[in-house]
């Protein structure tokens, strides 16, 4: 690989460098020659070692953890697909009379998120190599897991204009505005989906936008010829915004429809309508493992944030018990399947822990998750509007996380005026 | 009275090469040189010029701002050279020994128990440099009055040398060292913080406060024993200074000749055969280094790997360095698939999780290169300091407020109570790649600022 180097240093290299054609260019060729090659720059002062990990291989676990998400979403596409079939009766993939396979579940989902992820890869990059240009400074590895997060949030039906605009939105407004990497006060990808939740409703929420139903064009008319143009479903969550008077939650999940199952054990592995990458409890848990054994995600906001979702979920069943609340639903969900349903396990996982807009402090770490949990469960049942909370919970604790800190620090500091002051006396 | 703390947080970088156990005479060196950049903040002034003969102790320069801290010549002979660097700065002043060995001769205290017979013999030795203070780790100001005197008699940093070994045969001289650090600080018992892992030390137990620290580096750090056992206040000052010098003033002080002896342990994964060497203070490096490394481009530090001075052959052994390490240089680029980021790493060592090698048993040992192992960025990852940092400080917090510059803040977060090394194994693991080091002396450098 010493060839190639030099081929990079010595051909590719110097119209970037200093006195170069193309010297404003240089973040870009510093952000390729840097991904392919650790530089071989060495410590100066102070430690001379230094730890073998860095922000590429931090950022890089990170979006390996994401992979079971991803590649579940894809297929959830397609089994969604193959749930309204069966819920209009019509059980047939490819002209025949059964079921599809997982495989051809993959492939009817990848043609619309993979499109979703190079949109975001590519408008987001391309940003930050234009601030990375326009500022001079090189360009850094934070939106390598924003860009990866924003796809992954979005419903299925989302256009691809819209994945771009958002993710425009999210890295020049929640990002370089502030400094670019390491700097933002909110997570990137949240304001992604936040600005396009309060833009675009109709696209973002309701009934019509968690399914894909259909290619029109004849690659994929042929892969399922009876297409079904269109079809108006909810999420589990969505689904209890409108019930009849008298409907129990076991009343609501057994009338889902033929092809739906929206029990606990189908919300944990994920076979439910949703948010491409985070319908499946299981992949979340999964990259959840992931991020804890390899040091990169912070277990205690994880931790915390399920107790506080536990918590306020088991108050929310002993006030559905009561009379007064007898026609609020989502009470009476119980409050392990709450932490089972909806985006909580994935904000909770991916979201909530991005170290940047999360409290810093390891006590403070503590009450973010914990009121990350008790909001986004607060959120969703006590306010039909939204019925999904986690969204709207990490952005709020995300602001209220350098208060949180800050108190935190407070007492660390009030201990050592406490023990300036008993030297003296 | 003797206790036990035991330190959770840090790391202990396990590097290859390790010194044996075997104590080596240095080649004789022809050049000695005290350097006043080894004493962070010291503006010196010279007393001598090139070409004045010097007798061993014989002051070479002082301390502008406190003309009573001289510095003296380690050996008999010439001033050879004063070599300076940009505006004139004085770098070292480098002694061309005789064999004359002719020695200044040094009043002895009368009793060890008087703080201005003993104070005044130190000065005059040229032995008070090696007596520091916290806060700011910079050489003891003799008109204060200390609330402790600490010796951390143990380093825990990585390969760093093995005081039980080092010390062997020095009890009569240690014990003298003692005695006059006690008088310093108005009879109060020096702090003796002691390794878990010896017990050279725990002879001295009636004439010192023995706390013994179990765990991980820093543990070895003066600054984490000083603030377990008596953490320091704003105003308040506490000196400390290393157990071989306190032989030395020992010897100094019963003999009247100023003893400046040093044993230092060549270490490291591109020496060939690690091993300890008994030498002076302002040796040259070749004395120790010459034949005894492998070929190849190597950083030869002077001290221990996450916090000394990158020096060269032909440079000098740092005032206080008891060791020199040499390591890999690591300037070649690295493929980001075979051993750059993407790579499986089975050959990185890191703190964090992120490479296999933590699974790895506590016996493996690593050969660490100086490459930066990525780009230097912001502030991303957090929780990393707070686990190899042992002090109730929140350490980013600290490093942050420095770099926005709110003095006022530095002292609530505790700076007084830090010193750059307490923050080397932050350094170490930062993923960012931030110089803390450098940001915390700038910090100090700021507060000092202050008070003058």
């Amino acid at each position: 690989m010493k060839g190639l180097h030099k081929f990079l240093d010595e051909k590719i290299a110097p119209p970037f460098k200093e006195g170069g054609k193309l010297r404003r260019f240089w973040p870009m060729y510093d952000a390729l020659e840097t991904f392919a090659f650790v530089p071989g720059h060495t410590t100066h002062k102070g430690s001379h070692v230094r730890d073998g990990i860095d922000l590429k291989r931090t950022m890089f676990l990170v979006i390996v953890a994401l992979i079971p998400c991803l590649l579940f979403g894809i297929y959830n596409i397609g089994f969604q697909y193959d749930a309204i079939l069966t819920e209009a009766g019509r059980i047939d993939w490819l002209g025949e009379a059964r079921h599809a396979t997982w495989l051809e579940m993959f492939i009817y989902g990848a043609p619309m998120v993979l499109p979703m992820v190079i949109v975001s890869y590519a408008v987001g990059l391309g940003i930050e190599i234009l601030f990375g240009i326009i500022n001079g400074h090189s360009i850094n590895e934070g939106f390598l897991v924003s860009g990866m997060l924003i796809p992954l949030v979005m419903p299925v039906d989302c256009p691809l204009w819209m994945v771009a605009v958002g993710t425009a939105f999210a890295v020049v407004i929640g990002k370089e505005v502030f400094g670019g990497t390491g700097m933002n006060i909110l997570n990137v990808a949240l304001t992604a989906r936040a600005f396009m939740f309060f833009a675009y409703p109709t696209k973002m929420s309701g009934n019509n936008v968690w399914f894909h139903t259909g290619y029109s064009d004849s690659l994929a008319a042929a892969a399922s010829p009876n297409v079904i143009d269109t079809f108006t479903g909810a999420t589990p969550l969505g689904l209890l915004v409108d019930t009849p008077d008298g409907a129990t939650i076991s009343s609501v999940i057994a009338n889902a429809g033929g092809g739906f199952d929206f029990s606990l054990w189908s919300s944990f592995m994920g076979f439910i309508p949703g948010s491409i990458g985070s319908t499946s409890v299981l992949m979340c848990l999964i990259g959840a493992a992931i991020l804890i054994a390899t040091g990169i995600g912070s277990w205690r906001i994880m931790a915390w944030a399920v107790v506080g979702g536990a918590l306020m979920g088991g108050f929310f069943n002993y006030l559905g018990t009561l009379e007064a609340f007898a026609d609020n639903l989502y009470l009476d969900i119980p409050w392990y399947h709450q932490l089972c349903l909806g985006g909580f396990a994935f904000g909770v996982v991916f979201m909530a822990t991005d170290p940047v807009s999360a409290a810093q402090t390891t006590r403070g770490k503590m009450w973010y998750g914990l009121l990350i949990g008790i909001l986004a469960i607060l959120i969703r049942t006590a306010n039909p509007a939204y019925p999904e909370g986690i969204m709207l919970a990490i952005l709020f604790m995300n602001v209220m996380a350098p208060t949180i800190d800050h108190y935190v620090i407070e007492g660390n500091i009030k201990k050592r005026m406490k023990r300036a002051k008993l030297a003296i006396a | 009275m003797s206790r036990t703390i035991k330190i959770r947080k840090g790391a202990d970088i396990r590097l290859v090469g390790a010194a044996g156990n075997t104590l080596k005479e240095s080649a004789a060196g022809s050049v000695y040189a005290i350097k006043p950049t080894d004493f962070h903040g010291l503006i010196p002034k010279l007393l001598l010029k090139e070409g004045a003969e010097v007798k061993k102790g014989t002051p070479l320069f002082h301390d502008k701002h406190n003309p009573s801290i001289v510095f003296t010549s380690p050996v008999s002979g010439e001033v050879a050279e004063i070599v300076r660097g940009a505006k004139r700065k004085i770098l070292e002043i480098r002694v061309l020994a005789d064999t004359s060995n002719t020695a200044e001769v040094i009043t002895k205290p009368s009793s060890m128990s008087s703080k201005e017979e003993v104070t005044n013999s130190l000065m005059s030795s040229g032995l008070w440099p090696f007596i520091r203070q916290r806060p700011f780790s910079t050489i003891a100001r003799p008109s204060d009055t200390p609330k402790a005197i600490f010796v951390s008699t143990f380093s825990s940093a990585p390969l760093a040398p093995d005081a039980d070994f080092v010390m062997q045969g020095q009890e009569s001289a240690f014990k003298a060292g003692l005695s006059a650090l006690s008088a310093l600080s108005n009879g109060g018992k020096v702090e003796l913080g002691v390794s878990s892992e010896g017990n050279w030390f725990n002879q001295f137990s009636a004439d010192a406060n023995i706390t013994t620290y179990h765990g991980p580096h820093p543990a070895g750090n003066v600054g984490v024993q000083i603030h377990k056992t008596n953490p320091l206040n704003k105003g308040e000052v506490v000196w400390y200074c290393n157990a071989q010098d306190v032989v030395n003033i020992g010897k100094t002080l019963t003999t009247g000749e100023l003893s400046v002896d040093r044993i230092v342990a060549l270490v490291g994964s591109e020496v060939s055969s690690p091993a300890y060497y008994s030498t002076k203070v302002g040796s040259q490096v070749k004395t120790i280094t010459t034949g005894n490394l492998k070929e190849g481009n190597s950083r030869i530090v002077s001290g221990d790997v996450l916090t000394g001075d990158k020096v060269n052959e032909d440079n000098f052994i740092g005032f206080y360095s008891e060791q020199i390490t040499v390591v890999p240089e690591g300037d070649e680029p690295q493929f980001f698939l075979t051993e750059g980021w993407l790579a499986p790493g089975f050959n990185k060592f890191s703190l964090s999780k992120s490479f296999p090698t933590w699974i790895s048993p506590k016996s493996k040992k690593f050969a660490l290169n100086t490459n930066m192992n990525g780009e230097e960025r912001k502030f991303v990852v957090t929780g990393q300091y707070e686990k190899v940092f042992p002090f109730d400080i929140y350490p980013v917090q600290l490093v942050k407020s420095i770099i926005v510059n709110d003095i006022d803040m530095m002292e609530k977060l505790g700076i007084y109570e830090v010193a750059p090394e307490d923050f080397a194994l932050c350094e170490y693991a930062c993923t960012s790649k931030i110089n803390v080091q450098s940001i915390i002396r700038e910090g100090l450098d700021t507060i000092m600022e202050e008070f003058k």
